[in-house]
């Protein structure tokens, strides 16, 4: 066996390179004569643009050309990648997304104009001498007030602000408020899932090239799935076909669904190149990327839960207004949708489900996918609504979810909300997070706390989540505009080493450590001898990329079918060498060896023959030793666990401070368990930073408040406590075949209602009960409610 | 960034005369300058940095008086202020360590954001600021958010704190910035206890004479429990509410009278 296979906390062999700056992020890319752009973003939200004067600008020193939305006549807009039918069978309002403003301007920081120089300073220069001519409008920034009849209109041409008012299941509405009708106790709570700014470490980066001499285009760009881009932007935004497009996103600098968007800036420079035939690059800065990169959550939700006599869940409605921002970024209608109403059962065997989500354009940047996407938020409001029924009630908040809880023998479990969930046991994760948050002696720290002059509280949430994104059948039927497969290639040189091309992309999950462990299990070598190529276009198949918890679920999943493929060929030729049938071939530990017999052949004998091949069945196989696989999964998996969280309240000031976390994980079956519990923290941490810190905010014109980081708080090392985290508790995918299911964004995704139901808790074990309190908690708005 | 010119004088006096140009502006550490020209929002035509005036650099202690030079940047205050504790530690918890090796308390109480915490410890220390043409007292350097006393052309050499007997700053971080969101400096000097509170007011740094009065009848925090800082002139922001930070005041004045040592 090799020592570092399925199963072994290999230390992640990118981390040298990144920690020694020797990663190769695309800002580092510079190519001979390449100019900058400087996009002039707009100050304004919602503005009639009647004119540019660009006249000043364009003489300036060091201009190449100035770029208005006039120049884009015969280009399309930024496509959406998912189709929502509404309630009533009517396709989503949809309207034109244009790289720059087109008579109107329609959210801070929308690009009005593109200048191009020689230096970027030059560029900046010039932009400032751009006369902008516009007419304020009124801005619509509050969702409710929105969809008001007397609301101004984010886009003219649309019959209202209403992306889409979606209802699901609708066939089961009428049954779903029957129940209501007749429940024993309905728990109501109104909440909002706070607007967020991803703000990956790296920000967003685009490099546009043209080669004349075969007319095609590159871009290198900062991105989670390159196929993706090419496919979005070739076909529908460029028109340039995808032999003659090429786009390259190397090492990224984390991502959080942020960067899987296509945006107008990667066309912008793209198509800038080939009209000035030289490279054109963008970097953003972080002031841009606060007003520009798409923004996540923001939802406004009322959720009601009935319960019956016994305290057995009934039915579940909810009401959600989420925000779209002022146009359709790449996944946005899918997030409060399917990634979202799908999840409503988490954990419960409520068997009667209403979601309805109205999707709302707004005067602000666009909202789509971050960390999680939809599930965090479906999380949050079932999680508190059931702390809260507890709370009512007066059981206790652990066993009433163990008492409403598909039990472990009713899996595969058909949910009222269209998933069917393959395995899980609930049960098993919260008696492990009870018993590794020693939830029995939290009395003993509360006393401490109380001596302290502290407040102290504990809470608990279990979470369900939908990854391994996804069947694209299914995903088809809901609406989706691309297929959710994933692809590999394992090549295998002459001499035995093994290189991975993967349409996954890596950008801080460390594939390039963990995908390796799974050949060298496969095969009997160790994981140096494969190395993984990912984040190219030109050498990588057509792959959807990585967000979803989706990489080793799906795409590991191609890469196991390749290395399939490679071990039946391999064994083919080593039966011929070995004068035996395919059929008695073994392979263990890197050789193949006749069954029953001492006759065997090494790993590098057989890969040598496959491309030396004197001694070959060349009538029956190719040379060669080299295979694709594409890998469409049947299902989505279902990760879940239990987090609990304890926190203290200074009540002088209002101030939570995490004392202990804990993440009790079902990931199915696990390869590399240190990177997984690098995973979990992370997300972990955003969770925290979401439920204690982060806001993107806006005033009432359509301002960004916070729009730097002098405002905008984001969770630092000294706000996340040492977090436990186990996946003891594994109940292996059943329909892929590696029994994996995902951990990229559990963290995100548990954290945020444990957060608060601990906080909520602390409060009222001090006499001071708040039913509710939205994120994130600061310090002021804890004092506040502690003291109104 | 827009371009400018760059002079690097090593005595006060080719500073000041550089510095008579209308376009010039000193230039310290360039922890608050440098982000501001690179945003643009400020475009001086020469920067004349201080930093190779070795006068201008460094601390000393006599006759119960810390003198700390105007270009002494905050990490060396919170290595070598041992003589005045509580303003070593202020020192320390300003920024991240980059921040703490650039910026300095010339450049902090020029500035006088309504956040920092300099401006505190020098208005609760009845300091003196000096600087190439005068010494200026405390109580009349301060003239509400970003503005100070200073003459155009006028730099800070260096700032005298009277050492007092005991004397702490509490710090309630505001959670983006780090900034204060309200911090409070109390001393206790043989003649009266001064407080003196950054980061709440409209105002800027101000000193609470209620407070005063009362600690230094009794230096207990129980000498508080009967005041209040009115919420009229208090700062209301995404982080807190005028409200919220007048509460804080008295929280952190109480804190710091127990801590002071
Ligand atoms: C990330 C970050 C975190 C920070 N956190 C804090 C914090 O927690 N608390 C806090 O108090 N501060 C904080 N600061 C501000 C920091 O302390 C700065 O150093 C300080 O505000 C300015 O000092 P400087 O030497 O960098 O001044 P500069 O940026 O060089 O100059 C600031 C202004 O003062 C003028 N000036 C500079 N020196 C003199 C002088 N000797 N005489 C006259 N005028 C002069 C300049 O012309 C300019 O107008 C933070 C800054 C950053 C970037």
């Amino acid at each position: 066996m090799p020592k570092d296979g399925i199963g072994a906390s290999t230390k992640r062999r990118e981390d040298i390179r990144f920690l020694t700056g020797k990663g190769r992020y695309t800002d580092d890319i510079n190519l001979r004569g390449q100019a900058y752009v400087h996009f002039l973003r707009s100050d304004v939200a919602h503005a009639t643009l009647n004119g540019i004067d660009t006249s000043a600008a364009k003489d300036m020193p060091g201009v190449l050309r100035i770029f208005t939305a006039r120049d884009f006549d015969g280009v399309g807009g930024i496509p959406c990648g998912w189709l929502i039918t509404d309630r009533h069978g009517q396709p989503m309002q949809e309207p034109k997304h244009p790289i720059m403003a087109e008579g109107k301007i329609r959210h801070v920081g929308e690009i009005v104009a593109a200048v191009v120089a020689e230096t970027l300073d030059q560029a900046r220069d010039a932009a400032e001498a751009i006369v902008l001519d516009y007419d304020e409008l009124p801005a619509v920034i509050d969702m409710k007030a929105a969809v008001q009849a007397d609301a101004p209109k984010v886009h003219e041409e649309l019959t209202s602000n209403l992306c889409y008012d979606w209802g699901f299941v609708e066939e089961n509405k009428a049954a779903v408020d029957a129940a209501f009708d007749v429940a024993a106790h309905v728990t109501t709570l109104e909440l909002v899932n706070n607007r967020l700014v991803a703000n990956p470490m790296e920000p967003r980066v685009a490099i546009g090239d043209y080669a004349a001499h075969d007319d095609s285009s590159t871009l290198y760009t900062t991105s989670q799935n390159p196929h993706v881009i090419r496919l979005l932007m070739g076909a529908f935004v460029l028109g340039i076909p995808e032999h003659k497009l090429r786009v390259i996103a190397p090492d990224v600098g984390g991502g959080f669904g942020t960067k899987i968007f296509h945006y107008a800036e990667e066309a912008f420079c793209t198509f800038a190149a080939k009209q000035l035939k030289l490279p054109v690059k963008w970097t953003s800065t972080r002031s841009e990327a606060f007003m520009s990169d798409a923004h996540g959550r923001d939802h406004v939700t009322k959720i009601q839960l009935a319960l019956d006599a016994d305290n057995n869940f009934t039915a579940l409605r909810t009401d959600t207004y989420a925000n779209m921002g002022a146009y359709l970024s790449t996944f946005a209608p899918s997030v409060p949708t399917w990634l979202h109403g799908t999840l409503m059962a988490g954990n419960y065997r409520t068997p009667l489900i209403y979601v309805n989500v109205k999707a709302v354009f707004t005067n602000t940047v666009p909202v789509d996918a971050y960390r999680g996407a939809g599930r965090p938020e479906a999380t949050f409001q079932l999680e508190r609504v059931v702390d809260m029924a507890a709370r009512e009630l007066g059981v206790d908040p652990a066993e009433l979810r163990r008492q409403n809880f598909i039990r472990k023998d009713q899996f595969p479990y058909a949910t009222p909300v269209a998933v069917e969930y393959d395995t899980g046991d609930y049960e098993a994760t919260l008696d492990k997070g009870l018993e590794l948050s020693d939830y029995a002696g939290f009395a003993t720290r509360l006393a401490e706390s109380k001596a302290n002059g502290k407040l102290r509280g504990i809470g608990l949430a279990h979470y369900i989540e939908a990854c391994g994104i996804a069947p694209s059948n299914l995903v088809g039927q809901l609406g989706a505009r691309a297929g959710l497969y994933e692809s590999a290639t394992v090549r295998v040189n002459a001499t035995g080493g093994i290189v991975v091309m993967t349409g996954s992309h890596s950008h801080g999950q460390g594939h390039e450590t963990s995908f390796p462990q799974v050949i060298a299990q496969m095969i009997g070598i160790e994981p140096d001898q494969v190395e993984i190529v990912h984040g190219d276009t030109a050498n990588t198949p057509m792959g959807m990329g990585t967000y979803g918890s989706r990489s080793i679920a799906v795409g590991g999943s191609a890469m196991v079918r390749a290395t399939e493929k490679i071990i039946a060929k391999a064994k083919k030729i080593a039966a011929h060498i070995l004068e035996a049938s395919d059929a008695d071939i073994e392979l263990k530990d890197g050789k193949f060896s006749v069954a029953g017999t001492d006759k065997s052949l090494n790993w590098g004998d057989v890969t040598l023959a496959a491309y030396v091949p004197h001694n070959y069945p060349l009538k029956d196989l190719e040379p060669g030793l080299e295979e694709t696989a594409f890998y469409d999964p049947s299902n989505f998996t279902y990760p879940s666990g239990c987090y609990i969280c304890e926190v203290e309240i200074d009540p002088d000031t209002g101030k939570v401070t995490i004392e202990r976390f804990t993440a009790a994980d079902d990931f199915g079956n696990i390869i590399n368990p240190m990177i997984v519990e690098g995973q979990v923290q992370g997300g972990v941490a955003q969770g925290i930073g979401q439920a204690l810190l982060e806001n993107c905010s806006y005033d009432s014109d359509g301002q960004l408040l916070s729009a730097s980081y002098m405002d905008y708080a984001m969770p630092r090392a000294s706000d996340v406590p040492m977090i436990t985290v186990d996946h003891s508790c594994q109940t292996p995918c059943t329909h892929n075949p590696l029994g994996v299911k995902g951990c990229g964004e559990a963290g995100a995704i548990g954290s945020p209602p444990a957060v608060i139901n601990a906080v909520l808790d602390a409060m009222h074990r001090a006499g001071k009960p708040v039913a509710h309190i939205d994120m994130p908690v600061t310090p002021a708005k804890v004092w506040a409610a502690m003291n109104h | 960034m827009y371009n400018f010119d760059f002079v690097k004088p090593s005595t006060v006096e080719e500073a000041v005369a550089a510095l008579q140009d209308d376009e010039a502006q000193p230039l310290s550490g360039g922890q608050t300058l440098i982000p501001s020209m690179k945003q643009r929002l400020n475009a001086p035509g020469t920067l004349v940095s201080l930093l190779g005036i070795e006068a201008l650099k460094g601390i000393s202690s006599a006759d119960g008086v810390l003198t700390i030079g105007g270009v002494t940047n905050h990490a060396t205050v919170a290595a070598e202020a041992g003589a005045y504790p509580a303003l070593a530690a202020l020192a320390a918890q300003i920024g991240d360590p980059a921040v703490r090796n650039r910026g300095t308390i010339g450049g902090s109480l020029a500035n006088n954001d309504p956040a920092a915490c300099y401006p505190a410890a020098a208005l609760a220390s009845g300091a003196t600021i000096v600087t190439n043409s005068r010494e200026i007292a405390v109580d009349d350097f301060f003239q509400g958010m970003f503005t100070t006393d200073l003459e155009e052309g006028e730099i800070i050499t260096s700032v005298k704190f009277p050492i007092p007997e005991v004397a702490s700053y509490q710090k309630f971080e505001q959670p983006a910035s780090r900034f204060a969101l309200t911090g409070v400096f109390v001393t206790k000097y043989a003649d009266g206890v001064r407080v003196a509170i950054t980061g709440a007011s409209e105002e800027g740094v101000f000193r609470w004479a209620e407070a005063e009065e009362a600690l230094t009848a009794n230096f207990s925090a129980d000498a508080l429990a009967a005041l209040a800082v009115p919420s009229n002139a208090m700062i209301t922001d995404l982080h807190g509410t005028a409200e919220y930070r007048a509460h804080l005041c008295k929280v952190m004045t109480g804190r710091a009278v127990a801590a002071a040592h």
